[in-house]
């Protein structure tokens, strides 16, 4: 540590040279490379957030769609036939529709928000300004990452257009039926274009990831030794890691599929028999593309939350006033969960005729993880304990985030053991926890910190008002879709069921379906107003005015209130001390860049 | 017409409640800043209390409204345990989330902005880290040890007194297959599938074991009470699961690699009828796998019924095989291993194959 400490005045005077020379109006941005085809990080991550806030309006769609069915499935809806012909015909979702909506509202959001949207967004933006870097270790790369995924949305939006449909074998495309065309029409030309578009996807992410892992490694400023870095830039980091080390498996696993359904393979196939024809291939393991997904797949659950835990860390710090309890018990679980990701992927396959013993290890491994985010949770808890809180919109999606992921963790200790799984497994439980803890916690993580940076990100307030009611109107209709839902599931109803009628034993949930239909239209329309508000605010907010509006000790505010491309002008902050001093001695708020003071206390 | 008209209150109600945050905004600058962010934050600080108090007479109201509607008491041995693990996780988990749920937002009640309070700094205590690390750890190892016990019992070997039944999935129907006098499940090949041929689950006429086998489709499988069945599953086209939910069992059906579960039903279709007083019951057999689009309809039925019942039905089955040679009705082998050695390694051969 002292090593990499010792070597950076010399690459920081070096940056400070050269940023002159832009300085000296060699460098005239344009239209295109400020906007377009920036190497800005804060303009990249604002890419990244626009993008991000367009999936999330798509996929969010899809939910509303998909919901109408569920909470009505005998009602038409003509206004469906005309925006959608035969795929609603009568007004009336088909079962081919249904399953391409909800594969593709899993796949946008998973992915395509939660992913590149959450850490794509917040990484860009806050890792340079955190850490005192006047922009990514190669902001080429970093730009090539953003049109990366621009690309992969591209092809993904593409799918939806094609005679045959997008994907539609759910988001975890599991093969056979994702590799057969004649057992499912989202298996044909859309799945491809799914698979072409999550390679482009892993490519956009190991670029951003290996960039962020880079920067952080080696482009802090003077003092900033890894210990004093925010829990913002720890939490994106190990999210890089976890990237970076598992996405290439799903890459992998990709291109298998992609062989077996175009090139004759069998990887994944074998004894098939499909509408009466008699494939050829024998040997494959369907199983082994499961291994391969959730090798990925439960990483990415937490490369979702990571991000969103990091934000609420520090947003909490902010608004209590008061440092984060416990730096090196938070550092330390999110070392552990990041360690255990890589160790739990099997707790997705209890049913799928794994060996029971090894069934029991992933039972241990994945118990496990409770742990670190119990210690979490108690150490957010304590920050709020005795603190003088402020309740911006940001710190009430923060307290939010807490809450369900309270709520949603434990679920996951129902889930996770593999005994209970047996009943509860691909049932309605499991889409009302991962709901809670991975899908509505990440996203209250993400408005935190929207709310919380916009003034840097813009130099400009979001309003308060309309944020508040977004804020209160999420939280109770999060709960009010997603708890009840417990229930279906403890009722044994199979998730993934567009219509429950002609079964005895799901039948009985049909008002509680309406209901829970009715919250989402409205949770939705108020996301709405969020994106107005958003996109208003950034022409027509109420400006900053003060440099450091929250005050907060982070090096971002220490920029000025708008900063050019290079972040700081002239010299880059040193750094004295960690990012949590307040209340201290008496003092509100220390910032990183004061000196320690003779007779300032120990902590 | 209705359409529009909801699309017109919803822009208007939107209008609406944008007019006043932009007021609010402006009526926040004339009044100071400072003092409407305070009011603000009481006022929030005020809702918090409010959710929590809400939230759990809530969280109590759902209870009462749908605890009568999941499944009632388990209808099989292995039912028993799991749900027992799941009221001892749900016992612990509601006290953990009451306690931290209470605390989360009475902290933020109660530690609410005030000029009359300074933050407390405290930025660490490694007695109460290593507290709240060592408890859930406990509490957790208790958890693992009832849940790998149970996983155990669930997924050991079935008693050999154990009655077999194949199900094979396929898009979107259950098919079965019992095994027959000699109590053996004849071997298939998946390229012998054919529907034409009468063979619609790949049976390899060369195994005397398949001879007295029983096919049955288009009706409910049928078990018997108190006696272990062990299932085996398979598919023909994509990965389909076995959800028994009244049984509380579940197993994937993947083409190329059977799996195998068992259990003992311990109660009849009638019993379940009385217990339920819904006339109507059935045990149903749920597909739990995304399998294509008719997915959501793959339903199977199951009876449970006494030894005698099961006999009485099981008797008016003819083999498969009958179909295949009507003219010379194949006596059923009585023993799988009386067949010759010859013929069987030609099985196997051609299983490998």
């Amino acid at each position: 540590m002292s090593e990499a400490l010792s070597v950076h005045p010399e690459i920081v005077t070096t940056h400070d040279v050269h940023h002159d020379e832009h300085g000296g109006g060699h460098h005239k941005e344009t239209f295109i490379s400020k906007y377009i085809f920036s190497m800005d990080h804060k303009t990249i991550g604002k890419q990244f957030l626009i993008t991000g806030i367009i999936w999330a309006i798509i996929g969010g769609l899809f939910s509303v769609l998909f919901r109408l069915q569920l909470g009505y499935p005998d009602q038409s809806f003509p206004i469906l036939e005309t925006f959608f012909g035969h795929w609603a015909k009568g007004g009336q979702i088909q079962p081919e529709f249904y399953y391409a909506l909800v594969t593709m509202h899993g796949t946008v959001l998973v992915f395509f928000v939660l992913t590149a949207g959450l850490s794509g967004t917040f990484a860009n933006i806050l890792i340079p300004l955190q850490i005192g870097a006047r922009d990514m270790a190669s902001p080429m790369l970093n730009m090539l990452s953003y049109w990366f995924f621009f690309l992969a949305s591209v092809i993904m939006l593409s799918s939806l257009f094609i005679q045959t449909g997008p994907a539609s074998g759910g988001w975890t495309i599991y093969p056979p039926l994702s590799a057969l065309g004649q057992a499912s029409d989202g298996s044909k030309l859309g799945m491809d274009l799914w698979l072409v578009s999550m390679a482009m996807f892993i490519v956009s992410s190991l670029l951003g990831g290996l960039n962020y892992i880079s920067t952080i490694l080696n482009m802090r400023t003077k003092g900033m030794s890894m210990t004093r870095m925010p829990l913002t830039i720890w939490a994106m980091f190990f999210t890089a890691v976890l990237g970076v080390l598992s996405f290439p498996v799903l890459l992998s696993g990709a291109i298998l599929l992609l062989f077996d359904r175009n090139l004759g393979t069998s990887f994944f196939l074998s004894d098939i028999v499909v509408n009466g024809e008699v494939l050829p291939n024998e040997g494959g393991s369907a199983i082994l593309f499961q291994h391969l997904f959730w090798f990925l797949g439960h990483p990415e659950v937490y490369i979702i939350l990571l991000p969103a835990m990091g934000m609420v860390s520090e947003i909490m710090s902010v608004n209590s006033r008061k440092p984060i309890f416990g730096y090196m018990a938070m550092l330390g679980s999110l070392f552990a969960i990041a360690i255990l990701a890589f160790l739990v992927w099997a707790h997705h396959m209890f049913v799928t005729g794994l060996n029971p013993f090894l069934g029991s290890i992933f039972v241990l491994l994945t118990l496990l993880i409770a742990v670190p985010s119990a210690i979490k949770v108690f150490n957010w808890l304590t920050t709020l304990w005795r603190g003088n809180i402020r309740f911006t919109p940001a710190m009430l999606f923060a307290i939010g985030f807490v809450s369900l992921f309270i709520s949603g963790g434990l679920t996951g200790i129902f889930l996770g053991n593999s005994t209970i799984d047996i009943h509860l497994h691909d049932t309605m439980f499991v889409v009302a926890h991962f709901h809670i803890v991975m899908g509505v916690a990440s996203f209250f993580g993400m408005f935190a910190g929207v709310y919380h940076w916009f003034p840097k990100m813009f130099g400009r307030y979001l309003n308060n008002t309309l944020g508040y009611i977004h804020f209160w109107v999420t939280m109770v209709g999060a709960y009010l879709i997603f708890w009840p839902m417990h229930y279906e599931g403890l009722a044994g109803m199979p998730r993934r069921y567009l219509d429950k009628s002609g079964w005895v034993s799901f039948n009985q949930f049909g008002d509680l379906d309406k209901m829970i239909t009715v919250v989402s239209i409205i949770v939705f329309a108020v996301q709405l107003m969020f994106v107005f508000n958003f996109f208003y605010s950034i022409f027509k907010g109420r400006k900053v005015t003060t440099q450091n509006p929250w005050g907060a000790n982070t090096l971002e505010w220490t920029t000025p209130i708008r900063p050019g491309h290079g972040n700081w002008v002239g010299e880059i902050p040193e750094v004295h001390r960690w990012p949590y001093d307040y209340g201290k001695d008496g003092r509100d708020f220390i910032p990183q860049t004061e000196p320690i003071g003779a007779n300032e206390s120990k902590h | 017409m209705q359409t529009t008209f909801i699309v017109a209150i919803l822009v208007l109600g939107f209008l609406v409640t944008f007019q006043i945050a932009k007021a609010s905004e402006y009526v926040a600058i004339l009044r100071g800043e400072e003092r409407s962010r305070k009011q603000s934050n009481k006022i929030n600080g005020f809702l918090l209390l409010v959710f929590l108090i809400a939230g759990l007479i809530g969280v109590y109201y759902c209870n009462e409204q749908l605890k009568g509607k999941i499944l009632g008491a388990p209808a099989s041995d292995h039912g028993v345990l799991v749900d027992r693990m799941l009221y001892i996780t749900l016992a612990l988990t509601f006290i953990v989330f009451v306690i931290t749920q209470v605390a989360l937002f009475w902290f933020s009640y109660k530690y609410q902005e005030s000029d009359n309070r300074k933050a407390y700094y405290y930025p660490h205590n490694n007695k109460l880290e290593v507290i709240w690390t060592v408890i859930p750890a406990i509490t957790l190892t208790v958890l693992v040890g009832f849940g790998i016990f149970y996983w155990f019992k669930i997924t050991g070997e079935a008693p050999k007194d154990a009655m077999q039944v194949e199900i094979v999935g396929s898009q979107f129907k259950w098919e079965y297959r019992y095994p027959g006098a000699d109590k053996v499940l004849g071997k298939k090949y998946f390229k012998e599938i054919s529907d034409a041929r009468n063979n619609p689950l790949g049976q390899l006429w060369d195994d005397p074991a398949n001879h007295d086998d029983i096919y049955v489709s288009g009706e409910p499988m049928h078990l018997v009470v108190n006696k272990p069945v062990k299932l085996v599953i398979g598919a023909k086209d994509v990965i389909h699961d076995v959800g028994l939910a009244h049984f509380r069992m579940k197993m994937d059906a993947v083409p190329g690699t059977p799996t195998t579960m068992w259990f003992t039903p311990t109660k009849t279709t009638a019993d379940m009828k009385k217990e339920t007083k819904n006339p109507d019951f059935v045990y149903e057999i749920s597909c739990d796998q995304m399998c294509g689009k008719g997915h959501w309809s793959m339903r199977g039925e199951i009876i449970v019924e006494t030894q005698e019942e099961f006999d009485a039905w099981l008797a008016k089955k003819d083999p498969q095989y009958a179909k295949i040679v009507p003219a010379k009705k194949m006596e059923p082998a009585k023993d799988s291993t009386t067949a010759p050695a010859v013929l069987k390694d030609s099985v196997i051969a051609q299983v490998i194959k």
